[in-house]
């Protein structure tokens, strides 16, 4: 392939280059988008669209980067943080990282969101050898080292979060009907094929499944059908505003199941106080990340910064809503990924150093669960623990569990 | 047996939904001869403006009397600085604009009041009603809501001077400036009713949906669906579309084998643009005779 | 009771732009060719990709031009068989392994049919029904993509990717530029194409349906065959378009042909002048640039800005770019004197 010819050339060109500068200069080592005094950074997220919601974690990003400049910067050198629209768009967001790859020349790109917008860029990535990190989307596929090494994911995977209920399910209500919603896309897709892997042979408990489309109003007549079934389990693979109005229309129809809603969906500012405590309440869910609005971790000193940051940052930020958190949370991964590399700024360093990380842990991730990653384990986080809706507020239960497959 | 009427009942809640905006859509129809595609996200800022006066302290009724009479307003100014001008472009270039307007409201709405989902009171309660789990409260009074509003408009346009001539002012404008009519200002009242309109049914619609500012994007096409059955020309028709819109998705969604739940939308547009192309004008439209 | 609509004295829905002005003067054209043809040596493979993009919805949005502007049938739907031209080569290629050249008539072809199909029982509504029609079947097309039934085909909601070609015969080209070529020539080639189609008897027969579908009728044009052949071409250069798409941008997902894709083209052809085929081009570079332009400004506005840019573009220039072409024209023709 002609590609890979000039990029050989040019690596041995390089090498060449290296070999000839005196040890001194040799020590410090950039690839385009670094210097003795910045790091640029490319993100692309969806901040129009429908998917705008999730806008605020580019937001945090921002916020958090300043922070770090404003404390010295990572070595000395200041982050510029470059980040894009797709408005959830595929060809959007292909055009979007090449304008950042090759017009913007940034070292990488950082947290891009969502999984279609991500498979778009995943091949360009890999091919021109740009670090593709800490994706913010929990698609299993994002943990292929042999195949896509430049590509990495950073939250759980929502396979494993399946996994979780699944066994969760099987110890408490084996003898269960299971009812599920799920929006009909690659993330509820996802979290279907989980449970049914997990469940294996008792994916029969399975007696209802519905799609539903972001497009539809409401979701009310699937409810209907779920409750007709006559499940007294339902899972429900929902985004936030999906999901608050399942919860709402639950309660409206007098059906009272075990109800588990996904990760994504446990923001109490979000999605549990709009759709009525009172209608939450025994509600399951799993989390990694602290929920600020828990006061048990008010004293925490890791939630402290966090709270603390967003006042003085992203006043804007409401520290209920998850994305906020998220936002923090991969932010301060990357600064501690990029804080290895030292004075050596090569992608291949930084994908080397992402892929070494030993028990690091952000200060918003909970106690016990800790961020490992190996040249064959690209994935991050891949623990959640288990939470029951009490009052106004989640309560942790049980142990940190990760997810995998026991049969 | 009983899911058929469950789903019926529950097509009949969502229809009533449709069927508020689609009286909002056939408003702006008779107005201007046009679809708005911007109505929904009109609706949703008003909705917007109601939340907003009632964080500061407004009663629900202040609030959303207020609501009514700046949205009816803020219609007539959309209208005046926007699409007067635009009066003499070609119509292609109008709908151009209300894709620009749309976008625009959208955009600011997520500004303002960011795309976290807010939940909004109802004056109805939630309780199921009359005993029936699929329909609460609520929902009843969002039918009784959208009928007394039918009813109004019937009587606006049957029995007004000004209904009078708004409806001359849409079918015929030369004629209608012949007798005096002030076709420019029928257009500008036009735009500020269907606001209003689509105000209520913004209103009426966010306790169901959740407010946000992306709350009218799949409601819009619904509503749009539900007008062309029932036919541009009659709010009664208007009324009747939504319901049967709401029916007939749902049916389609449980007793369509396979592929029924995944393509509840689309099932639901063939089967209407299938009853335009048998009746061109809608159930309930009036027939346009062409005369060259 | 029924209401009378008199078509003589009512403004058509579309308005007649004479034939002359269709296409840009032959000067003109030989410039802009030139242009078009030299840029690549002296820009960045960032921007070669912009332009292809560019080259490739305008091929879209001309396509639309032909369906709105020359046969007078509003569609919002274009961006289904944009999809369905990007589907198909992109299986055609993945899936099956063809030539990525040869699945460009193929996708053309499919989606001529797919166009005369749907031209059929659109061809008793009009104007605002047609509008709704064509939206529904927009709507429909991601759902389409995503169901279960096709998915070892399509790759369902997860999308296929699309491998890119080398230049061939071992030409020293970066895969960009040999893209932007290939584009190149084969947007020229519906280009003149179109003109010619236009131009034709079957080209009078679409202005004629256009301007006054009775009256057509009445002289003897087979309203109902031109109609449908109308969507059919229109659908199928989209879909050729789609193909290209697939390829520059390596990727097909559902989520990639939705509904405001569909009227984004469509404010294309506003932009660009209903009705004049260059405007295609125009109107492409403005649905590509201003939404850059309008995150440029404001991120957490981008949407209200580029609402108003296009506000001040319908306001300064009712009928399109072709207003900066008559103005231009007549410039010209004043300096020649």
């Amino acid at each position: 392939m002609r590609f890979s010819h000039s990029v050989h050339a040019t690596a041995l060109a390089a090498a060449i280059a290296t070999f000839a500068c005196s040890p001194a200069s040799a020590q410090k080592k950039y690839d385009s988008g670094a210097t003795d005094t910045e790091i640029k950074i490319g993100n692309i997220m969806p901040y129009s669209g429908p998917a705008s919601a999730y806008g605020v974690i580019g937001k945090t990003e921002q916020a958090y980067f300043n922070k770090i400049n404003a404390e010295g910067g990572i070595n000395g050198r200041k982050i510029n943080f470059i980040s894009y629209d797709d408005a959830y768009s595929p060809p959007k967001a292909v055009e979007q990282a090449r304008k950042l790859v090759e017009s913007d020349n940034v070292l990488l790109i950082f947290n891009s969101l969502g999984t279609p917008s991500n498979s778009a860029i995943e091949k360009y990535m890999n091919a021109k050898r740009v670090p593709q990190l800490f994706v913010a989307t929990g698609a299993s596929k994002w943990n292929d080292p042999k195949n896509f090494p430049w590509t990495m994911g950073w939250q759980p995977s929502y396979q494993t979060e399946a996994h979780i209920y699944a066994d969760y399910v099987l110890k408490e209500k084996p003898a269960g009907k299971i009812a599920v919603l799920f929006q009909n896309d690659d993330f509820g897709k996802d979290y279907v094929k989980g449970l049914k892997d997990a469940l294996g042979p008792k994916a029969s408990m399975i007696v209802a499944e519905e799609s539903y489309e972001t497009s539809e109003p409401s979701i009310d007549d699937h409810m209907v059908k779920l409750k007709t079934a006559g499940a007294d389990i339902f899972i429900s693979v929902t985004t936030p505003k999906f999901a608050a109005q399942a919860i709402k229309r639950a309660s409206e129809i007098d059906w009272h199941p075990l109800q588990i809603v996904v990760n994504v969906s446990s923001s109490v500012g979000a999605v549990m106080m709009p759709a009525g405590f009172e209608n939450s309440q025994g509600i399951l869910s799993a989390n990694y990340s602290k929920d600020a609005g828990d006061p048990q971790w008010a004293d925490d000193p890791g939630m402290k910064k966090f709270v603390e940051f967003l006042a003085q940052y992203y006043p804007d930020g409401n520290k209920l809503d998850a994305a906020t958190v998220f936002g923090y949370g991969a932010a301060q991964t990357l600064v501690a990924v990029l804080k290895q590399c030292g004075d050596d700024l090569t992608r291949d360093n930084v994908m080397r150093q992402a892929a070494s990380l030993k028990d690091f842990q952000p200060d918003t991730l909970l106690p016990g669960i800790r961020i490992n990653t190996s040249p064959t384990d690209y994935a991050p986080i891949k623990e959640l623990q288990m939470m029951r809706f009490k009052g106004a507020k989640w309560d942790l239960f049980g142990d940190v569990m990760n997810g995998e497959l026991t049969h | 047996m009983e899911l058929f009427t469950n789903q019926i009942l529950a097509g009949i809640s969502t229809g009533a939904i449709y069927a508020c905006l689609a009286l909002a859509v056939v408003m702006i129809y008779q107005a201007i001869d046009h679809l708005n595609f911007a109505q929904g996200e009109m609706a949703m800022f008003s909705t917007f403006i109601s939340w907003q006066l009632m964080q500061w302290g407004l009663n629900y009724w202040v609030a959303f009397v207020l609501t009514i009479a700046l949205s009816f307003a803020g219609g007539i100014a959309i209208e005046r600085v926007l699409f007067k001008p635009l009066a003499k472009a070609p119509i292609l270039t109008n709908v151009a604009g209300f894709i620009a307007l749309y976008s625009i409201i959208n955009s600011s709405a997520g500004l303002i009041w960011d795309f976290t989902i807010k939940q909004y009171p109802t004056p109805f309660g939630s309780a199921p009603f009359l005993g029936s789990q699929l329909i609460s409260t609520h929902q009843a009074g969002m039918i009784g809501v959208t009928l007394l509003l039918l009813l109004a408009l019937y009587f606006f346009f049957q029995y007004t001077r000004v209904g009078l001539a708004m409806r001359a002012a849409a079918s015929l404008p030369e004629s209608a400036r012949l007798v005096g009519i002030n076709t420019s200002w029928m257009i500008a009242l036009g735009w500020g009713m269907a606001a209003a309109i689509g105000a209520i049914a913004g209103i009426l619609i966010a306790p169901v949906v959740f407010l946000e500012p992306n709350m009218m994007l799949g409601t819009l096409i619904y509503g749009f669906a539900a007008a062309v059955l029932g036919g541009l020309t009659s709010p009664f028709g208007a009324v009747i579309g939504g319901f049967l819109v709401g029916i007939f998705e749902n049916l389609a969604g449980t007793y369509i084998p396979y592929a029924g739940n995944e393509l509840k939308l689309p099932i639901a547009l063939a089967l209407i643009v299938s009853i335009l192309v048998v009746k061109p004008a809608g159930l309930f439209g009036r027939h346009i005779v062409k005369r060259v | 009771m029924s209401a009378v609509e008199d078509v003589a004295t009512q403004t058509a829905a579309v308005e007649a732009v004479p034939k002359r002005a269709m296409t840009l003067g032959t000067g003109t054209s030989l410039v802009v060719l030139t242009l078009l043809l030299v840029v690549p040596m002296f820009v960045k493979n960032f921007i070669i990709f912009q332009m292809t993009m560019l080259l490739i919805y305008g091929v879209a949005v001309l396509a639309l031009n032909i369906l709105t502007g020359g046969s007078g049938q509003f569609s919002l739907g274009q961006s289904a068989f944009y999809a369905i031209g990007a589907y198909t080569s992109a299986i055609l290629m993945e899936q099956y392994d063809v030539n990525y050249a040869l699945t460009l008539p193929v996708a053309g072809l499919v989606c001529f049919g797919a166009g005369f199909l749907f031209g059929q029982p659109a061809l008793r509504l009009s104007g605002v029904y047609l509008a709704l029609a064509t939206f529904a079947l927009a709507t429909a097309m991601p759902q389409l993509l995503k169901l279960g039934y096709f998915e070892k085909w399509t790759g369902g909601v997860q999308g296929l990717v699309v491998t890119k070609p080398d230049a061939p015969f071992g030409l020293h080209m970066s895969q960009d530029v040999w893209l932007y070529y290939f584009t190149l020539v084969i947007t020229v080639a519906i280009y003149v194409f179109s003109v010619n189609l236009l131009r034709s008897r079957s080209g009078r027969a679409f202005m004629a349906i256009r301007d006054n579908e009775i009256a057509a009728s009445a002289m003897g044009v087979n309203v109902a065959l031109y109609k449908t052949l109308a969507f059919g071409v229109s659908a199928g250069i989209t879909g050729v378009a789609g193909g290209l798409g697939a390829i520059a941008v390596q990727f097909v997902a559902p989520d990639s042909y939705t509904i405001q894709f569909a009227i984004a083209l469509f404010l294309g052809m506003v932009v660009g002048g209903v009705g004049w085929l260059p405007g295609s081009f125009i109107g492409s570079a403005f649905i590509i640039f201003v939404p850059n332009i309008a995150e440029g400004i404001s991120k957490g506005l981008s949407g209200a800005v580029f609402g108003v840019l296009l506000f001040l573009v319908i306001f300064l220039l009712p009928h399109g770019a072709r207003q900066i072409a008559i103005v231009g024209q007549q410039l010209l023709g004043r300096l020649r004197r």
